[in-house]
Parts: structure tokens; sequence; C-alpha cells
């Protein structure tokens, strides 16, 4: 199968407040469909290498490839526009809009997108927010939600775009079991209904158990 | 930038969520704007006004016989300067009359000139006015005092009596209000008039004026120019200076020259005679400058400040945004317009505050007393500090928000989320 992503000698070092290199020549590739978790002690660089691979950090060394394209040095609106269309992000802790209502934080990114017509757009968000069980909280204000409910909002705004890859830093860690596990088997029907690419950075062996492949990263290297 | 539907929509929803932080910052800009205009109001309005009260007695331009010119000697004039030369010592000037000729003429002359308002012949004359057992020394202007008027609105400053009850006593007179004061008299009484020549004459008080300024109301009377010349026993074409208002005030200098290149008379524009007095008008300008910049920069500061805060509270959002799609010109696209939307309510909020204090000083009752000729304070509503105001309140507030937008825009979304 094809590779939908590709890492290539990656580094990153920070220097504030001493110099510290978190990431250490990674590469790997990762194929179209496959449902992977990173995992790892917290600083082994999991999450940093996340970022860089979701292009919303464009400090480093080494290449990423998504899709055949090289975004390494691509511009800033570039890198945006390219996220809008093919990266849903699910960070930690949901990060929605506080001032719009949960279907307008899912749907402003398919509005960015500008492919499909805003009638289309509400159904399609419906859909999502249907799927991870919050259609009903649809017309609440973000912020009167419970930090659960929002991190389900926040995957379906990541699912809004059917993107190519989907990234999560430690999608389900705001959820309880029942919804971490409902989150998880959407993901797993995600990747083998229609293809789509997950990549998840987690600490629950759980969750790590149920994807197809583990990589594991231990101070800045990939170990297994 | 891109202002789209979507950049508008998104800015319009944030703007109404925060709705007192939205109110905060307009009213930041509010507050600064609504000073500056009350401010510049008041601050002009008094300078116009000692603007005003300082030119106000002098005309534009005042033609007169200037007898203290360098005359030539006779010998000079006689045989010239080539042929001889002449040697006079202490020569004194020579007994003329200080009268301008054909002065009747020169007034027809300049009054069917379109450049000009209104012309006004006088015959002046030091002289002593006489009350009982005060005897005070003084100006007589013997004028055609509805002409008079045209130049120096002399009805406004009438305090008692009118101009007309002049021209109906042939033996009338208008005296200032300090002249009258001191000398104890009111309007319908009867006081002495005599001249250097020597020559008494009794005048009834018809009126009194107020000009405001101290030299003037303590000197001055008007009386009927054929009354002024029986007393100086001259006949009814005696004048001595002529004095001109002009439509355009600034193109004294330039008619003065040729005014007196015409007739020969020395001919004073309202500029050389004020030349001290408009020194210091130049630094108060400049001093009205200086305060209004001031002001101007303070109101932008205080504008900046809260816009920055706003922005910065939104980072945030902005990093998410970016994070999910959102170009960098989308994020400064919705903080521009919020700044902009902000600038234009809460700079017409402070257009209509300045505009309320404004009005509401000028208003305000205000003793002037003998110095100035007011009632109420003066402000100066000029519309063009309003349109200042506005665009200043937009430009500040646009600017203030486009430098921590652009760097928000520029920032990877990540530095922010992570903290």
């Amino acid at each position: 199968m094809e590779n939908v992503l590709e890492a290539i000698n990656l580094n990153k070092s920070f220097t504030d407040p001493v110099e510290f290199q978190v990431l250490k020549n990674i590469s790997f590739s990762v194929r179209k469909g496959e449902f992977l978790s990173l995992m790892g002690k917290s600083g082994s660089g999991k999450s940093t290498l996340l970022y860089l691979l979701s292009t919303m950090d464009t400090v480093y060394d080494g290449q990423v490839v998504i899709n055949g394209q090289l975004l390494t040095g691509m511009t800033q609106d570039a890198l945006s526009a390219f996220r809008n269309e093919h990266i849903g992000f699910v960070f930690q802790f949901h990060f929605l809009l506080p001032e719009f209502s949960c279907l307008e934080n899912v749907m402003l990114p398919a509005m960015k997108l500008n492919k499909w017509s805003n009638r289309e757009i509400e159904k399609k968000a419906m859909e999502k927010l249907e799927l991870l069980g919050v259609a009903d909280q649809a017309h609440k204000l973000a912020s009167r939600l419970s930090g659960g409910q929002q991190q389900r909002v926040a995957i379906a705004r990541a699912l809004i775009n059917d993107p190519a890859l989907i990234m999560g830093d430690e999608p389900t860690g705001n959820l309880d079991s029942h919804n971490s596990q409902n989150v998880q088997e959407i993901f797993r029907e995600l990747t083998t209904r229609y293809h789509q690419t997950i990549i998840a950075v987690t600490h629950d062996p759980e969750f790590a158990k149920g994807t197809d492949r583990i990589i594991e990263l231990s101070d800045g290297e990939i170990v297994k | 930038m891109i202002v789209s539907r979507l950049t508008l929509r998104i800015a319009r929803t944030q703007l109404l969520a925060k709705k007192k932080q939205t109110t905060i910052a307009a009213l930041g800009v509010t507050f600064g704007i609504a000073m500056f205009i009350f401010m510049i109001s008041v601050m002009t309005g008094v300078n116009a006004l000692l603007e005003d009260t300082m030119l106000m007695n002098t005309p534009h331009i005042r033609l007169y016989n200037d007898v203290t010119a360098v005359r030539p000697s006779l010998l000079e004039e006689t045989y010239g300067n080539d042929t001889i030369w002449p040697v006079v010592r202490h020569q004194r000037p020579k007994q003329t009359k200080r009268n301008i000729k054909g002065a009747t003429m020169i007034v027809s002359d300049l009054r069917s000139d379109p450049a000009v308002i209104g012309v006004s012949a006088q015959v002046t004359s030091q002289v002593f006015y006489n009350y009982g057992p005060v005897q005070l020394n003084g100006v007589i202007a013997g004028v055609d005092i509805l002409e008079e008027d045209k130049l120096f609105n002399l009805r406004t400053k009438m305090k008692y009596g009118r101009l007309e009850d002049l021209p109906a006593n042939r033996d009338g007179l208008i005296m200032g209000i300090g002249l009258a004061r001191k000398l104890n008299v009111n309007p319908g009484d009867r006081v002495t008039v005599s001249t250097p020549g020597g020559s008494l004459q009794s005048f009834k008080v018809v009126g009194i004026f107020k000009t405001a300024v101290g030299a003037v109301d303590d000197q001055k009377s008007y009386a009927n120019a054929e009354s002024v010349q029986k007393i100086l026993e001259e006949d009814s074409r005696y004048f001595t200076e002529i004095q001109v208002k002009l439509r355009d005030v600034n193109a004294a200098n330039a008619y003065g020259k040729a005014v007196f290149n015409q007739y020969g008379y020395k001919a004073e524009d309202w500029e050389t005679a004020n030349a001290t007095i408009l020194q210091s008008f130049v630094i108060r300008n400049v001093m009205t400058v200086i305060v209004a910049g001031t002001l101007l920069v303070v109101a932008g500061f205080g504008i900046y400040n809260i816009m920055n805060m706003t922005i910065y509270n939104k980072m945030r959002d902005i990093a998410i945004l970016k994070a999910t799609g959102f170009a960098g010109s989308d994020v400064r696209g919705i903080f521009m317009t919020q700044a902009i939307i902000i600038g234009l309510l809460g700079g017409s909020l402070g257009l209509i505050f300045g505009y309320i204090f404004s009005y509401l000083t000028s208003k305000a009752p205000f003793d002037g007393g003998d110095v100035l000729s007011i009632d109420t304070f003066p402000v100066n509503m000029d519309y063009r500090f309003y349109i200042m105001g506005i665009l200043f309140g937009v430009v500040t507030t646009a600017l203030a928000a486009y430098f921590p937008s652009r760097k928000a825009s520029k920032i990877d979304p990540v530095n922010i989320l992570r903290g």
C-alpha cells in the first residue's frame, strides 16, 4: 500500500532554557489507512513529533512529506490551506472557540475550505456530531459543555473536511472509558471503511493495543 | 488581507459574544476622542475670542496723513540735491493740516471697489472731556456712525442707547464705558469737550459702548463728523483718516500698498499695526498644536493598549483558527474588522460626547468682566475637529490592531497552544 506520510531524518532542538535535542534522526513512514499510535514517557518527544508532522510547527531539520507532497519549507499560509484540507487535528485539550456554538465550531474549517454549500456543511457537521454522540449539544455555546463533550466536538471538527490524515494528541485523554471506546471504534471504522489514516499520541496501553502499529519513542529516538 | 463573509462573520460573533470587552474597548476610544474634541474646541475657541477682541478695533487698512514724515527742506526743493549740499539744522515740522485732501473722493472711489466691504472716513482729535470738576484726556472721532458700524460691528457693543440716536442728535456723543465711568456721566448728561485749539463744545451723551479693550473704552467717544469738524473749526470736507474693511483680510497688506501708490497717503494694514500681537498669536497657535498633539498621542496610546490587550486575549483563538486551516491573512482580516468596528463605534460615540461636552460648556455662564465682552464660555465648534477625531480614532485602532495581529498571523500555532 502507498505511503501517506513520510518523515525523513527529523531533528529538533529546543534552545530555551538550555540546548536540548528533543528529536534525533526520526525517520518512518505511515501507510494509507493505517491506525498508528505513538507512545513514550512524557518528555520523550512524541507530542513534539506529532506537531511537526501536523505542520503546525515549522522549526525543525529534516523533511515531512504528506500525500507525496514535500511540506517542509512551505509558507505558513500554504500550510494552513494544506491542513485545512488534508489534516484533521485533535488537541489534548479540546481548544474550541468559546464564542461559537458547537455546530459552528465544527462547521468553520469546512466554511474555510469552501468546497460545499453552507447547507451541506451544516448537514455534514450534524452527522459528525451525531457520530460522536453530541448532536443534542449542537446549538449550545462550546464553553457551556463538559470537558468530555467538548473533546468529542473537537474530534467532530477534525473529521469535518474528510481529511486524509487525522492526528490526535491524546484524543481520548479527557474521555471516560465508554466514550474512549466509542472514539476508538470510530477511528477504526474511518481507517477500514474510508481509508483515512490516523496517528494518535497516547499514554493509554489499552488504546494502543487496539491500533495497527505502535511506535515507541524514548529520549527523542524510535526504540520500537 | 482578505475580508470574506466568513471572516466578517467570525469577527461579528466574537464582538457580540464578548459584549463587555467590546464595550470597554470602544469606550477607551470614545474617551480619547471626546477629550480631544472637547479640549481642542475650547482651546481654539478661547484663541479665536482673544484674536477677535484684539483685532476687532483695528481696521484692515487705515489711511492717514503722516505729518512726521521726512520732508525736503525749502533749499532742497528749490535747488535740488545735485547743485548744492544743503545743511539745515533743527528743521521743525511744517505747520500742516493733518487732513486727507480729497477724502470724499477717495472714499467714493474705494467704495466702488468690489474687494471693499466698508469705508469710513473720520475726523479724530485729541480732546479734554470736562464734566463738573473732572477733566479727562481722550479722543473724539467724528464719523458717519452707520458706516463705522459696517467696519466694527458697533451695534453689538452698545451698552446703552442705539446707534441711530447719534445721527438724530447733532450734538450727540457715544462714549466708551470706561470714560463714562471715570467722568461719572450717564446717558442724557451733557459733557463739555475742549480741543487743543482751545474751542469748547457741549455734547449730550446718547449712548455708551464697550469694546472690551481698555485703551479704547477709557479714551474714545464717537460723535457726528460735522460736530467734530465744527469744534476743530474746519469745513465739512475735513477728514483725518479713512478706514477700510476688505472682503479678504489677508489681502490687506497688498491692498494697502496699492492704495498708498494711488493716493500718496500712508496706508497702514492691520498686520503691520498689530505685528507684536500677531507674533503672540503665532506662539499661542503653536501651543494649541502641541496640546492637541499631546492629547492625540495620549488618546492614541490608550487605544493602542486596549486593542493590544484585546488581541493578546485572543491569541489562543488565533492559534486554533490557524490549526484548523485559517490563513494568517484570515486572522488579520478578522482582527482588523473588529478593530475598525470598535474604532467606528467608539469614535462616533466620542464625537457625540465631545459635542455634548462642548455644547454644554458653550452654554455655561462665564463673566468676562470688563475685559471680555462675553456671557458664556467661548467654544469653537468646528466640524473639522470632528472629522479629525473620527479619522484618528479609526486609524489608531486599526494600527493598534494591525501590529499584534500581524505578529499573531506569523507565529506557529503550536507555540501558542503548547504554551
